[in-house]
């Protein structure tokens, strides 16, 4: 039992907390600690920078551009960059797809993707998601036909965040519709300006458009963008979504968002009430963080640790919780929430309500929170 | 950082955690060793001294093992785990603690040798009746006549004050002075037992003049050192509920999956195993604190430790009501019996936090910090 880092791991992060600065402009750090909307080219620009010094997927395999890292100098990694203000690399590319084609990919699927990825020259969306499939993914009624040598995709998903930006999707398709429901499911890839795909915009509650309809009618996919084996694609998307044991909870950028929250809220942090809900929220993210480090520094087989849902389901509420706080002490001027820059309230509040009402999702994607709880009864408690 | 334990660390908990299940597996054993008149065993005292776990604090010099917080955290894990009313808090942690930090070097190879043989228990008395966790002692008052010293007042509660050879209390000095530590024999007090709601014994001590011989320097204030001596017993007060509440969701789990209602064991209703699957998120996220202010003892910075003792203090006490709670209801009628640990256990988380320093307490004083820093750092 040791608190302190060892000398090495005290150097990385050190060299981390440097790169970051260093790396990625002053202006894209602010947008992202003053917890405003980040344009596609200064996530592009953030991803390149970083992966040009090794540092956008160093989970991944060495070969591919990944890094020999413990878990423990992974944690440090994702702390740091959240620390900073650094946009986390985008999941679709650097957490999802990128992992699934080191594992399940072809030599040339690898070599034709894996790099772009890594640098987001191409922009990968997410379509696992369907209007009658959400918690029980295997539900999903998109379907691939084989015609020839090629694939031929016809149904609709949907909440695929970002999806106006995606060049290519990575979809969960019924290629045979005969088995039993996880059986007959594929993974095929898709270009996205391939004629027949379609992506409509869904407004949010927050008046944003964060998350899109995609619908694929008759849309031909050569054969070889299908990854693994035909049926294999319930396999892979499990390994996909189980893939991630460090960077399951936001716990750095929890932590800078009630630091800056602090920091702004002027003569309301003089009221005891204010002050208590602070200390609290400030007390169950040092319980998350070091639950963190616990699951870093303990896991090394490289199978998915089952403490893991605690830290997302935590880990989400703590993230609500915090912009809760916001809103709270945002007041009346949290209701000039789409008023323009003209507006004498200030951005932070003004940014509350669309805040709060945005990080509802959080308890719901990645496996909603009742997901979590069926994981933690299950798996870990045996019930 | 290594959240793990040594291999002789893990000896250590193989081996107390042995002989606590010999005396203590059976809740029915704990149930006679509160009703006895010590209020505890005794005989696994006397065998806790010979396998070294009385004297873990202390330095050779001074008749212990000297071995380091880790180490009595896991003694005191294993404690709660069975629910053992053995006073190791009271005597070993917090009064032996006391000596430890203010006690001259023959005051110490004193007390201290014979506390860790398991010849004396000491108790310590820093609490005055309607007294909330102060540093500074009002209840007891010091009076000085050439070298002689004699204390009036009263402190109560004194946990394991009943049993106590000696007991190690803090007292006003004369002419505010601040607050001294004396140690005071059992014959010169005149102490009224009595049964906290978990059952384990403590006391109400009322000191009448009572001849009394101060701890180190006589007439020095040692708030200071009080300070920190109660914020250490609260980190090891934590460790103690971490082990209360780990027994708690384990006996749930297993009654959950055992327990038959329309036919169906009860873990085929999700209102319930969702329930269970929330303890254990706190549970955890607790346990990493316990982990986390434990090793913070060994950089020896005062002010950290009393930091991570509110942080501990507070996380404990809020996973404490919820897993205590929940550990009853979702057992329901038999969680309220006292022939069954897990209320019991309840009791006893209640009784450690009302002790120690409960979640109020704990987050006035973190709340009067709050813009004293700009993040906590967890390293």
């Amino acid at each position: 039992m040791q608190l302190e880092l060892s000398p090495a791991d005290a150097e990385f992060r050190d060299r981390m907390r440097e790169a970051f600065q260093r790396l990625v402009p002053q202006e894209i750090r602010d947008t992202v600690l003053e917890g405003r909307h980040l344009t596609r080219d200064q996530i592009v620009e953030s991803q390149r920078a970083l992966n040009a010094e090794g540092l956008a997927v160093p989970h991944w395999p060495a070969e591919w551009g990944g890094q020999d890292w413990t878990d423990l100098q992974r944690h440090l990694w994702h702390e740091e960059m959240q620390r900073a203000g650094v946009p986390i690399p985008l999941a679709f590319n650097a957490s999802m797809i990128g992992p699934v084609l080191a594992q399940f990919g072809t030599e040339e699927q690898k070599k034709r993707f894996l790099p772009d990825t890594a640098n987001l020259d191409i922009w990968w969306s997410q379509g696992f998601s369907e209007p009658d499939a959400g918690s029980d993914l295997a539900s999903l009624r998109t379907t691939a036909v084989r015609d020839g040598d090629d694939w031929v995709v016809n149904g609709q998903k949907t909440w695929t965040t970002l999806g106006q930006y995606g060049d290519w999707i990575f979809t969960l398709v019924r290629t045979d519709p005969e088995v039993k429901k996880q059986a007959g499911i594929s993974m095929l890839l898709i270009d996205m300006t391939t004629p027949g795909v379609e992506v409509r915009p869904i407004e949010l509650i927050d008046g944003g458009h964060e998350v899109n309809e995609v619908w694929f009618s008759d849309v031909r996919v050569p054969g070889d963008l299908l990854v693994g084996e035909p049926g294999e694609g319930w396999t892979i998307a499990k390994f996909l979504l189980g893939n991630e044991r460090v960077g399951v909870a936001p716990v750095g950028a929890t932590k800078r968002a009630l630091a800056t929250l602090k920091a702004t809220a002027g003569d309301l942090m003089d009221d005891p009430l204010v002050r208590a809900r602070v200390a609290e929220l400030e007390n169950d993210l040092l319980a998350l963080e070091l639950t963190a480090l616990r699951v870093a520094a303990h896991s090394s087989d490289g199978a998915p640790h089952p403490a893991s849902s605690v830290l997302k389901l935590k880990g989400t509420v703590l993230q609500q919780a915090v912009s809760e706080l916001a809103l709270d002490l945002a007041g009346p001027a949290s209701l000039a929430a789409r008023a323009d820059d003209e507006s004498p309230q200030e951005g932070w509040a003004r940014r509350s309500a669309p805040t709060y009402l945005n990080l509802r999702k959080a308890s719901i994607y990645g496996g909603s929170n009742e997901i979590q709880r069926q994981i933690i009864s299950r798996t870990i408690l045996g019930l | 950082m290594d959240f793990t334990y040594d291999d002789e660390q893990q000896a250590l908990r193989e081996a107390v955690r042995g002989l606590l299940k010999d005396a203590y597996g059976d809740h029915e054993a704990r149930r006679q060793a509160v009703a006895s008149d010590d209020g505890f065993d005794r005989a696994l005292w006397g065998r806790l001294a010979e396998m070294g776990v009385l004297g873990l604090p202390f330095s050779e010099d001074d008749g212990g093992v000297g071995a380091g917080p880790v180490e009595i955290g896991i003694v005191c894990q294993e404690l709660g785990r069975v629910l053992a009313p053995e006073p190791y808090l009271a005597s070993v942690v917090h009064a032996g603690g006391l000596v430890a930090a203010v006690g001259t070097t023959e005051q110490k190879a004193d007390l201290l040798g014979r506390l860790s043989a398991g010849e004396i228990v000491l108790a310590a008395a820093d609490t005055s009746p309607g007294g909330r966790w102060a540093s500074r002692a009002d209840g007891v008052r010091a009076s000085v006549d050439g070298d002689a010293w004699t204390l009036d007042g009263v402190a109560d509660p004194v946990v394991g004050g009943e049993a106590a050879d000696y007991v190690v209390v803090t007292a006003a000095l004369p002419d505010e002075g601040g607050t001294g530590v004396f140690v005071v024999s059992a014959d010169a007090v005149t102490r009224t037992g009595y049964a906290a709601a978990d059952l384990t014994r403590a006391a109400s001590v009322t000191f009448d003049g009572s001849a009394a011989t101060p701890l180190g320097e006589p007439g020095r204030d040692l708030s200071e050192s009080i300070a920190t001596i109660s914020d250490l017993t609260r980190i090891m007060g934590a460790n103690q509920a971490l082990g209360v509440m780990q027994s708690q969701v384990r006996a749930t789990t297993d009654y959950l999956k055992s327990r038959k209602q329309f036919g169906v064991t009860l873990n085929t209703f999700q209102a319930l195993t969702f329930r269970a699957a929330d303890m254990y998120v706190e549970l955890e996220l607790a346990h990493s604190m316990v982990e986390w202010a434990t090793m913070t003892i060994a950089g020896g910075d005062r002010e950290v430790v009393a930091d991570a003792a509110d942080r501990v203090g507070l996380a404990i006490a809020r996973a404490g009501r919820h897993i205590g709670q929940e550990a009853i209801q979702l057992h329901g009628g038999i969680g309220m019996t006292a022939e069954y640990a897990v209320g019991v256990g309840t009791a006893h988380l209640e009784v450690l936090d009302q002790w120690l320093g409960n979640a109020h307490h704990h987050l006035t004083r973190l709340a009067s910090r709050v813009t004293d820093h700009e993040l906590v750092e967890a390293v």
